[in-house]
């Protein structure tokens, strides 16, 4: 029971991994930019929606009506003004860029609210299960896995079926045929990054109301939202859910070996997959 | 004769140190089909590039309808009603033959064109419209590309090397509806290596060499004799009109 458990408990919370890994997937899929900067923009994401929820009064679940929209902005802005002069032939540039915001970012929050850990309260919520056949089913970690789908079928519906999509999967193609279509490319990748940290505010929330957080988390974040990706296989959304759950599940189960082996039995694991299947489990076919 | 649709005056285009193109000028007229014919990195390419804004430039060295457009985007200048089907036709794989399509009609611009029009001009692709555009045979992939470009309802339609690495039964079939989808009120430029189909289909020519106009003038009047000098520049006085 206690492994059933394990495995139940691991799979939701894949779904928040996934919904890190879901960004990350978004802006490398359309414009084969790496951002290091992505865990630290989660943080950020739960820091704005911690201000918001303690402003307004509101419940962290209602502060994404206006987190997500502010989110959206900062991306849209990120990318215009700053990460696009970084895209070019040369891969170096939005490396280091992003990894000089991530610095940046880190150093910000430590500044306006301090090293001390914090919490996003959810009240009854965070306590509140469902229980099936003796497994106890948080509504939290529910909400968030079922959220994680919805998410991911949402951009999934977003890529394959909308002329934004078509113009996504048509600028990663070939960037200079696609500016012929009359797409401006500075535009569509700034459309694609404020969809990705729409998605970073949602984890965010997810983020903050199942633990705490410190400025200094970020990192691990990112870790975790690559590590999801290359497990599902890179293009592939589905596959990025997949590869959260295969992710949360080896921790799980790590942790019910031994309390100290968590973090390392993901690692093991995607180590693993990576050696046997170096283009993850769900590579995107293409032509 | 009315206003040129597309003038080229004294146009000098770069890749960085290296000059591409010295003072070149060309004149499309208002419905007017010219063709561009030269031998590899004489400049063609980076004519096209030129015009559809791949390649920025002095914007009064290229003006179209009058306005200058030599410095804008390409997606500005795509705007503006000038569409490119490019060399290697340059679809995108991970879009269907229709999603193709549609995204060349992306600016909806008005006109004859739309999918249904271009599906009754090539039938097969209606049969292929949900079929991966890399599926395609060689042929049928320069429908799509042509059909994307027309998407657009451009008044300047360029065909970059349309012919290239095709079949010669397919270039055939290909310049039969060249002039049929021409005659649907375009403007027209064909970069062409095959001098007879350039010729068949144009009615003005430019030879160009070394990145110069080595030879411009009626395709149905400049000899064999002439074009062969001004390809390979076997003369030096080169450059009648």
């Amino acid at each position: 029971m206690d492994w059933l458990n394990a495995i139940v408990q691991g799979t939701l919370l894949g779904g928040l991994y996934a919904l890190f890994a879901a960004g990350l997937s978004i802006i490398f899929g359309v414009m084969r930019l790496v951002n290091i900067a992505h865990g630290d923009l989660i943080v950020l994401a739960a820091y704005l929606g911690l201000t918001i929820t303690m402003l307004l009064g509101i419940h962290p679940l209602v502060a994404l009506l206006v987190l997500v929209p502010v989110m959206a902005l900062i991306g849209y802005g990120l990318q215009r003004l700053i990460l696009n002069r970084t895209l070019g032939e040369d891969i170096l540039p939005p490396l280091l860029v992003t990894f000089g915001l991530s610095v940046i970012i880190q150093n910000a929050l430590l500044e306006v609210y301090t090293a001390d850990p914090q919490k996003l309260q959810a009240g009854a919520l965070e306590i509140a299960s469902l229980n099936i056949g003796g497994l106890a089913i948080g509504y939290l970690p529910l909400l968030m896995f079922v959220t994680a789908v919805i998410v991911i079928a949402g951009l999934q519906f977003i890529f394959y079926r909308t002329a934004l999509g078509r113009a996504f999967r048509a600028v990663s193609d070939n960037q200079d045929i696609a500016q012929l279509m009359g797409l401006n490319r500075r535009h569509i990748f700034a459309v694609a990054m404020a969809l990705s940290l729409a998605v970073v505010a949602i984890a965010a929330i997810f983020l903050g109301t199942r633990t705490s957080f410190d400025p200094a988390v970020g990192g691990g974040r990112l870790i975790f939202g690559f590590e999801a990706v290359i497990i599902g296989g890179l293009g592939n959304l589905w596959g990025t859910l997949a590869g959260g759950i295969i992710l949360g599940v080896a921790q799980a189960i790590g942790a019910q070996l031994h309390p100290g082996w968590q973090i390392l039995a993901g690692h093991i694991v995607f180590l693993a997959i990576l050696a046997v299947r170096p283009r993850g489990l769900f590579p995107r076919m293409d032509g | 004769m009315a206003d040129p649709v597309l003038q080229i005056r004294s146009l000098d285009a770069f890749y960085g140190d290296f000059q591409a193109l010295f003072s070149l000028d060309l004149e499309v007229a208002s419905d007017g089909v010219i063709a561009i014919i030269g031998a590899n990195g004489a400049g063609k390419s980076t004519l096209m590039r030129s015009i559809s804004g791949m390649l920025q430039n002095r914007p009064d060295s290229i003006l179209y309808q009058g306005e200058p457009i030599g410095g804008l985007r390409a997606d500005q200048v795509a705007g503006k009603g000038i569409a490119l089907v490019p060399e290697g036709r340059q679809l995108f794989p991970s879009l269907s033959v229709e999603e193709n399509l549609i995204i060349g009609g992306r600016m909806r611009r008005p006109g004859p064109w739309s999918l249904a029009a271009i599906y009754d001009l090539f039938p097969i692709l209606q049969e292929r419209r949900h079929q991966a555009s890399t599926s395609l045979s060689g042929g049928q992939q320069q429908m799509v590309a042509i059909g994307r470009a027309l998407m657009a309802n451009p008044s300047l339609l360029m065909f970059d090397e349309i012919s290239l690495g095709l079949a010669p039964v397919i270039i055939r079939q290909i310049y039969e509806v060249l002039p049929k989808i021409i005659a649907t009120g375009m403007s027209a430029i064909i970069v062409e290596q095959d001098i007879s189909k350039a010729l068949e289909v144009s009615s003005h020519v430019y030879c160009l060499q070394e990145g110069r106009v080595s030879l411009s003038g009626q395709s149905d009047t400049i000899t064999r004799e002439q074009i062969s000098e001004a390809y390979f520049g076997a003369r030096s006085d080169h450059g009648l009109a």
